[in-house]
């Protein structure tokens, strides 16, 4: 029950009795609370408070010890608050990523982690779930301090929705059933569903331990062990779990965790050859890069889920200020830090000034500021590198001769705050409506006809996620299959429950996360043959 | 009714109570046939080339519904295995008629028909293809045959047929494609939709043209995409004869487009094609990454990859030595050893090594290697000129590294491709011919003690497509059966290839499955639909 409650946090997260509504609309009726202020105001962002929390792991989780890397290097891990050091974390290169896999190798291959029943595997997965919940406000300050989010968000959603992950793959771990198979021939026919080896998982910055989450449940759940590598600027909750999950009894060496940086840890993890299969969730650049990596080294299959330039769109007959609202939320929610961000905004004609009006005073009102504070919406952007590229689109958003409706610049002095800006009258051959800006920009272009809006939705190299506004179930039914996108959410978006698949068509990625379609991406299928002497049955 | 009959040919081809071909032959041309008297002395059998029964009557591209020659103009020469002599002229395909193929796949695939027809009218589709490929039995046969240099009754009595099943299998998947509906953790209504992916890009080799073309067709068709195919260029002549009945059986122009054609241009142009949504491959490991290398320089497109192997086919000491025997040799030497699942590792346990070895070798010896139009002929010619050097090479490569060689290991008759079924013994895991795979009829046998040693050895490999286990102990077959890292485990058994059995390879092997219910997932997209309910009964 706690588990359903929680998550549907997430879920409902703006539906109209959500925490995350009520706080937007809660201002405008109570108008009272201290740290509600338009974005203009930087003061908010002035005092940074402490996290209640302390870093206890900065080193490398390998075979069941926290050990420094090979190199005894480290690296510093920055809050995105103020661009100051929160720690320095060990930098994994190449000899540990070996280190990891022979770890992960030994591990699998003499066993324990594939040799022990499906029951016991989930046993610790959902030990380790009452774990994370137990030190769910530990956990969230920490995801909050590394990565800028709102510490509402990270405790309210995100932990929550980790655990709830968790137990959704330890219910699967068994429930892995392979078939028997109707022969031509007298034939025993069975295909197993084994597991596949050592999987190697490399995992952005943007939701750190939801993304472990989607990498490590359906590895676990299906007998695969791990070499893991975090993103630079977020490795350290990832070593927080990973300490709790060996208190909950995963034997040393089934889950190994590499903080360092893509070019050294990420491709060496890449080119491994006795490394079985690899998972990424990151840029489509860097996808390329990882498959051709997994090319050139031992074909290990690889499933990716990189960038987006999803639409949202929002038809005449839509309820417009829940459309408003939830594209508002689309696009600016983790400081437009989604791969699924609804960054299109396709608003029919005959509403599209209202939109644009009352998205601009949506926009106006977002509340930023220090992701401690309560009440606070939006945090800092990761680091200096998103927030010059987020800047540099906003420039390049301004003269292309977009509407500047709000926003456009920093908020404050220091870190890395951007106000929330909304650009109107955009045109689809502009770089705003085409890149992914991977910040708090939202653009909102006019459609006039369905097979327009089609047409241009499904312009783009990336096929991700699409939102549909409309009260009409023709539109829905028919946008909804037009679309070539790997989620539609139809009058709501973001919804992400465990049972959800999500990846993404085209150049957004290969396979799905999440839901039964993710076991496949951890197992392989043997088929087995045997003779039958005088059958029964054929 | 017949196209069980006819597949179990294959499924029950060594089986020794069947009626099957092989089993026919392996014991019965020792006393009868005329054409098989021990390799050897067949020199004179090769002299005498059968003219096939058929002519060719396609040599051109076939894009939108219609043959047409290449944008160049330009042609190459299919070539006959018997003699290597020029065959016919083909069309011979490059970026450019890749780009017009794509084109004509792409409107059909984004305008319709094809996707837009119901999955019943598709289905109708495939059923009468396969209807015309059994009228059209002998015909297809004989130019599947001509082209690859296969005996004519494997290709008459098991794969045509097999051709044709395969396509009622996946006709009969058409409007069987189920999405799901989805718990959700709230108050949404979530459905799976399980869309066509668009455009597939096929490129099939020459080992099994027609069977190869249908693993890959049927599911692309059966979930509404349409395909851009390049055949091999050893092998054009066959796929554009079906593809001919394909749109006779009533496929829309541009749903099924053929580019005969060379991998490194028109190959390449395909993998790397921006408006194709999907590339399956079938062919050697070192191309295979080559493939997935430009899929990923491209569009990402999702590659599905079926490649090399080096399967071991493992005799333990309990079993049934003269059936292990024929499988093992029928594992090896079957069409010409050409088979990317070739038992071509045969570990035989210490105990039975000897007897093994001396039956094996007498198996070989009475092979029966001749024109492959020529009834009770077990094997033919290699495909082409290149194969052929590259056995030769191999087979000296195990004279020279100490391998003991059996039997055959030279060329047979002066013209054509033919090769001795050739044996070697004491084979040890580090020389060559234990790690290559050589696509020739070469068989190498190893001795083993134990298990654990044999698990060992024959997992060490960057192969991992198939393995043979001939054990009569249960405990035996079960522990193999899990511990080696191979997409298919035959035991007691080799070659059974249903249509519903999946197949494909772990490591090196390739990426995804063929055939059966799990080849489907390779050609569709998997979309999330998530709609707020208000007021739901349940959740």
């Amino acid at each position: 029950m706690a588990a359903r409650r929680v998550s549907s946090l997430l879920s409902r997260s703006l539906s109209a009795s959500s925490p995350f509504l009520s706080r937007s609309q809660g201002r405008n009726l109570s108008n009272g609370s201290r740290i509600v202020r338009r974005f203009g105001t930087s003061s908010a962002a002035e005092e940074v408070i402490s996290p209640s929390v302390q870093v206890s792991y900065t080193k490398l989780l390998i075979d069941g010890n926290f050990v420094d890397a090979a190199s005894g290097k480290t690296f510093p891990t920055l809050d995105p608050r103020t661009g100051e050091v929160i720690a320095h974390v060990a930098e994994g290169d190449a000899e540990d990523i070996n280190r990891a896999v022979k770890a992960a190798r030994k591990a699998f291959d003499e066993g324990p982690w594939p040799k022990m029943t499906a029951y016991e595997r989930s046993r610790i997965m959902l030990r380790f779930a009452d774990l994370v919940e137990k030190h769910s406000e530990e956990l969230a300050a920490l995801e909050s301090w590394d990565n800028g989010k709102t510490y509402e968000q990270a405790l309210t959603a995100e932990i929550p929705m980790l655990a709830r992950l968790f137990r959704y793959y330890a219910g699967w771990a068994d429930k892995i059933h392979g078939l028997t198979v109707p022969a031509d021939g007298n034939y025993h026919v069975q295909t197993l569903h084994e597991p596949i080896g050592v999987a190697g998982q490399i995992i952005p910055w943007n939701f750190p331990l939801l993304m472990f989450a989607w990498k490590v449940g359906p590895a676990l759940a299906c007998g695969n062990t791990i070499v893991l590598k975090t993103a630079e600027q977020t490795p350290l909750t990832a070593f927080y779990v990973g300490k709790l999950f060996l208190e909950a009894g995963l034997p040393p060496g089934v889950l190994n965790i590499v903080s360092g940086f893509g070019a050294t840890a990420g491709a060496s993890l890449a080119s491994h050859m006795d490394v079985d299969k690899l998972a990424f969730t990151g840029s489509t650049d860097t996808g390329k890069v990882i498959l051709g990596l997994a090319a050139n080294s031992n074909l290990k299959p690889v499933t990716l889920e990189l960038g987006g330039k999803s639409p949202f769109i929002v038809f005449e007959d839509a309820d417009i200020d829940k459309a408003v609202e939830l594209a508002h939320f689309a696009l600016f929610f983790n400081q437009g830090q989604c791969c699924c961000a609804g960054s299109r905004t396709y608003v029919h004609e005959k509403v599209y000034d209202e939109f644009v009006e009352k998205a601009k005073a949506r926009a106006l009102k977002r509340v930023v500021g220090d992701p401690f504070k309560k009440g606070i919406e939006q945090g800092p952007q990761i680091d200096l590198k998103q927030f010059e590229k987020v800047m540099k689109y906003i420039r390049s958003g301004v003269q292309s001769n977009a509407t500047l409706e709000c926003g456009g610049g920093q908020v404050g002095d220091k870190g890395y705050f951007i106000q929330p800006t909304v650009f109107s009258n955009v045109k689809d051959d502009m770089l705003i409506a085409q890149d992914e800006i991977f910040g708090p920009v939202q653009s909102i272009l006019k459609f006039s006809d369905v097979d327009e809006v089609i047409r241009r939705a499904n312009e783009t190299r990336y096929g991700l996620a699409a939102g549909v506004f409309t009260k009409s179930l023709d539109t829905a039914n028919r946008v909804s299959r037009a679309l070539k996108a790997g989620t539609v959410w139809v009058n709501c978006f973001d919804v992400f429950d465990a049972a959800i698949p999500f990846g993404g068509y085209k150049m957004s990625g290969n396979g799905r996360e999440k839901g039964i379609y993710s076991l496949n991406n951890y197992l392989q299928v043997k088929a087995v043959v045997t003779p039958l002497n005088n059958p029964a049955w054929i | 009714m017949a196209s069980r009959r006819v597949s179990s040919l294959l499924s029950r081809s060594l089986m020794s109570s069947s009626s099957s071909l092989f089993s026919l032959r392996g014991k019965g041309h020792l006393v009868n046939r005329g054409v098989a008297q021990g390799y050897s002395n067949l020199a004179s059998a090769l002299e005498e080339t059968i003219t096939p029964p058929v002519k060719v009557q396609h040599n051109q591209l076939l894009i939108n519904g219609k043959f047409v020659d290449s944008a160049s103009g330009k042609t190459f020469p299919t070539l006959d295995p018997r003699t290597g002599e020029v065959i016919a002229q083909v069309a011979e395909g490059d970026v450019e008629d890749v780009n017009r193929a794509v084109v004509a796949a792409r409107k059909a695939f984004d305008e319709g028909p094809w996707p837009r027809m119901t999955a019943y009218e598709r289905s109708k589709i495939l059923f009468r293809f396969a209807d015309l490929i059994e009228k059209h039995n002998d015909e297809i046969a004989a130019l599947e045959t001509w082209d690859n240099g296969k005996p004519y009754e494997q290709s008459a009595k098991i794969e045509v047929p097999m051709l044709a099943r395969v396509f009622r299998y996946y006709a009969g998947w058409a409007d069987k494609i189920h999405g799901m509906t989805v718990p959700g953790d709230g108050s949404h209504h979530v459905q799976t939709l399980h869309e066509p992916i668009g455009v597939a890009g096929q490129i099939i080799p020459w080992n099994f043209p027609l069977i190869m073309l249908s693993w890959k067709l049927g599911p692309a068709l059966a979930c509404g995409n349409t395909v851009v195919l390049k055949t091999a260029e050893q092998t054009p002549l066959s796929a554009l004869l079906v593809g001919r009945l394909l749109h006779e059986a009533g496929l829309p122009e541009g749903v099924v487009n053929i580019v005969s054609g060379f991998g490194p241009t028109a190959g390449a142009a395909i993998a790397s094609h921006m408006d194709i949504d999907k590339v399956a491959f079938t062919g050697s490991t070192d191309v295979g990454k080559v493939i997935l290398e430009l899929a990923s320089k491209s569009n990402l497109k999702a590659v599905t990859l079926e490649l090399g192997g080096k399967s071991p086919f493992i005799v333990c000491e309990d079993a049934d030595v003269d059936q292990a025997v024929e499988l093992a040799h029928f594992a090896l030497f079957f069409n010409q050893g050409q088979c990317c699942c070739a038992g071509s590792r045969t570990f035989v346990h210490e105990r039975v090594y000897d007897e093994f070895v001396e039956k094996a070798k007498a198996r070989a010896i009475n092979r029966a290697v001749g024109d492959p139009f020529k009834s009770g002929i077990e094997q033919g010619p290699q495909v082409d000129s290149e194969q052929f050097e590259k056995i030769l090479k191999y087979i000296r490569h195990g004279v020279d590294s100490g391998a003991t060689l059996q039997a055959g290991g030279d060329r047979l008759g002066s013209k054509g491709y033919y090769i001795q079924p050739t044996v070697f013994s004491d084979v040890k895991d580090d020389m060559l011919i234990a790690k290559d795979e050589i696509f020739g009829p070469v068989q190498t046998i190893l001795k083993f003690k134990d298990l654990d040693e044999v698990i060992a050895r024959a997992n060490n490999s960057r192969y991992g497509l198939a393995a043979g286990v001939f054990t009569q102990n249960l405990d035996t077959a079960n522990r193999l059966m899990r511990a080696l890292r191979v997409g298919s485990v035959w035991i007691n058994c080799f070659d059974v290839f249903d249509a519903t059995i999946p197949f494909g390879g772990y490591k090196m092997s390739g990426i995804g499955r063929e055939k059966g219910i799990y080849s489907l997932s390779n050609y569709l997209q998997v979309k999330a639909v998530v709609t707020a309910i208000k007021n739901p009964a349940w959740l």
